[in-house]
């Protein structure tokens, strides 16, 4: 299942300033574990003992992970991943 | 050398001689340290970044005369806000230095001692919003930006566009589009690009950080957030000139990111630090509204994580479901033995009733929530009556007018006498 990692640009140095990332995988998790698999930099900035660290937000088709079944939430063919840092003040 | 400056002018530019410098921009979780441009999370840990001062060598004698011969608003704490020396930025729309009122009725009601209401609807577009835009929208015309953003609740919305016209900057504001109409035409009125998203305000938010990274714009609460949050602090030092430069026991006010309330407690600790005022930081108290109180709930479980919420409450201003100062929100509460308390929207609407009946002062749904607090903090009996609370009422009630409908009747009569007789009949004596 070919599904696009979309990489913030602030981070497009660890992708040789590739915006985005085609990857396979059925889950969140597994898309990201491809993403690093091809960019090992991005691994540590992202995560941290596995898990999303706390100031990292990922949306599928622009939907919370949280909302779903975090880094189990399934993904479809053409799915959007998007990784973002978390800001606030409404 | 000290010259009075007229309450009312916006000049800065006195010859100064002692101020923090400011130093970098500092990752909260991991403390790298970025130049101080228009960033705002960490390239290494996506902490959310911090304006560094540095503290060193200030004579708190000194600086307490320099701030009293400052100008009125909230620039008469420019050495406390992320502008060099010589940078000071003019400000049409100066906000700050609103009433800090006593409110010895609201007290009484309660059953508590002493109650002080800080009225930060008093400013220039009627929310505490203006003092986090006016050094936004500051910073933004420094680093040369020519268009300023925001996502919004409202209130962020209103001062965004008031603050882009005062400077002659063009603006785009982002807001749920269901937004009440009250925030929706006060926004609109200043000429900006009002977009109204059709989702909540985390949406907006997602939204708004995506485009950040497109579009050559000073998004206030984005990208130019670690400035902006540092407007919120002049609260907290107003708050202390206002009473005699000493602190409060407790403070009470609204979450919504948890941006201004965390700010609260960094401006009282740096004061504390350099020696502007004695004593220790007040017992933290955050207020939340049911429909919408991730960090209330975290709270409550013990936990240290935010676990994000889809908003349903009457109070929009603070429904943020994903709120990213949340962890610290919480740190503040717990070291000082506060709290972060929800109400529901029926408690918020007797809130604003509460304030207003015994103090005068109509808040918007945001103030309902944070006087509803108040009310079951001290219900519990949480509170001592020999404290001193100081409660922020960050909104204007014109703005939320459907909270209040149908909470009174208007008694409708001929312009007759008679008729004004038959609906108010004169007691009758015995
Ligand atoms: C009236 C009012 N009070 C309080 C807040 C809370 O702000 P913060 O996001 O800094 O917690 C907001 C934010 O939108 C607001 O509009
Ligand atoms: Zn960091």
């Amino acid at each position: 299942m070919s599904i696009t990692v979309k990489i913030p640009a602030q981070l497009r140095a660890a992708t040789g300033g590739e915006g985005e990332v085609e990857v396979e995988g059925g889950t969140v998790g597994e898309a990201l574990d491809a993403v690093f698999d091809q960019h090992d930099g991005l691994r540590e900035r992202i995560t941290s003992d596995g898990d999303l660290r706390r100031f990292v937000n990922v949306y599928v088709e622009g939907e919370d992970i949280r909302f779903q079944d975090g880094l189990e939430t399934a993904v479809n063919d053409g799915d959007e991943v998007t990784i973002l840092p978390a800001v606030a003040g409404g | 050398m000290w010259e009075e400056i007229p309450p009312g002018t916006s000049a800065h530019s006195q010859a100064e001689v002692f101020s923090l410098a400011v130093e970098s921009l500092n990752c909260k979780e991991c403390g790298a340290s970025y130049e101080l441009g228009a960033a705002f999370f960490c390239e290494s840990c996506f902490g959310p970044l911090e304006v560094r001062y540095d503290h060193s060598g200030l004579d708190a004698v000194e600086l307490k005369r320099k701030i009293q011969a400052g100008s009125r608003g909230i620039w008469r704490y420019a050495d406390f806000l992320p502008f060099a020396e010589g940078e000071r930025p003019g400000d049409p729309l100066e906000p700050g230095m609103t009433p800090l009122v006593k409110a010895d009725r609201l007290a009484e009601r309660l059953g508590l001692g002493e109650v002080w209401v800080k009225n930060d609807a008093a400013n220039p577009t009627h929310s505490f919003k203006d003092r986090v835009v006016a050094v936004a929208v500051a910073k933004a015309k420094e680093l040369g930006f020519e268009t300023v953003a925001c996502a919004s609740t409202g209130n962020l919305a209103n001062a965004v566009a008031a603050h882009a016209a005062a400077a002659g900057l063009d603006s785009y504001v982002f807001v749920p589009s269901d937004l009440e109409e009250q925030k929706l035409l006060a926004t609109g009125v200043y000429g900006t690009k009002l977009v109204g998203i059709r989702g909540n305000y985390d949406d907006v938010n997602r939204l708004c950080t995506e485009l950040a990274a497109e579009r050559p714009w000073a998004f206030v609460n984005v990208n130019l957030r670690a400035y902006y949050a540092e407007g919120s602090k002049t609260l907290a030092y107003e708050t202390i000139e206002q009473l005699g430069w000493t602190l409060p026991d407790r403070i009470v006010g609204p979450i919504a990111s948890g941006s201004m309330f965390t700010k609260l407690g960094r401006g009282i600790s740096e004061w504390l630090e350099i020696g502007l005022v004695e004593g220790e930081l007040p017992i933290f108290c955050g207020a939340q509204a049911e429909g919408c109180s991730p960090v209330a709930t975290a709270f409550a479980d013990g936990s240290d994580v935010c676990k994000p919420q889809k908003p349903d409450t009457i109070a929009k201003s603070l429904a943020i479901g994903d709120p990213a100062d949340g962890p610290y929100a919480l740190d503040l509460a717990r070291s000082t033995a506060g709290a972060i308390e929800s109400v529901d929207d029926d408690e918020i609407r007797a809130g604003i009733r509460l304030l207003a009946e015994t103090t005068g002062i109509f808040t918007e749904t945001a103030g309902g929530v944070t006087v509803g607090v108040l009310a079951k903090l001290a219900e519990q009996g949480a509170i001592d009556p020999g404290e001193r609370v100081v409660v922020y009422i960050t909104g204007e009630g014109l703005k939320t007018l459907d909270a209040v409908r149908d909470s009174f009747q208007m008694h409708e009569i001929d312009p007759t006498l008679e008729s004004f007789e038959r609906e108010f009949a004169p007691a009758q004596v015995a």
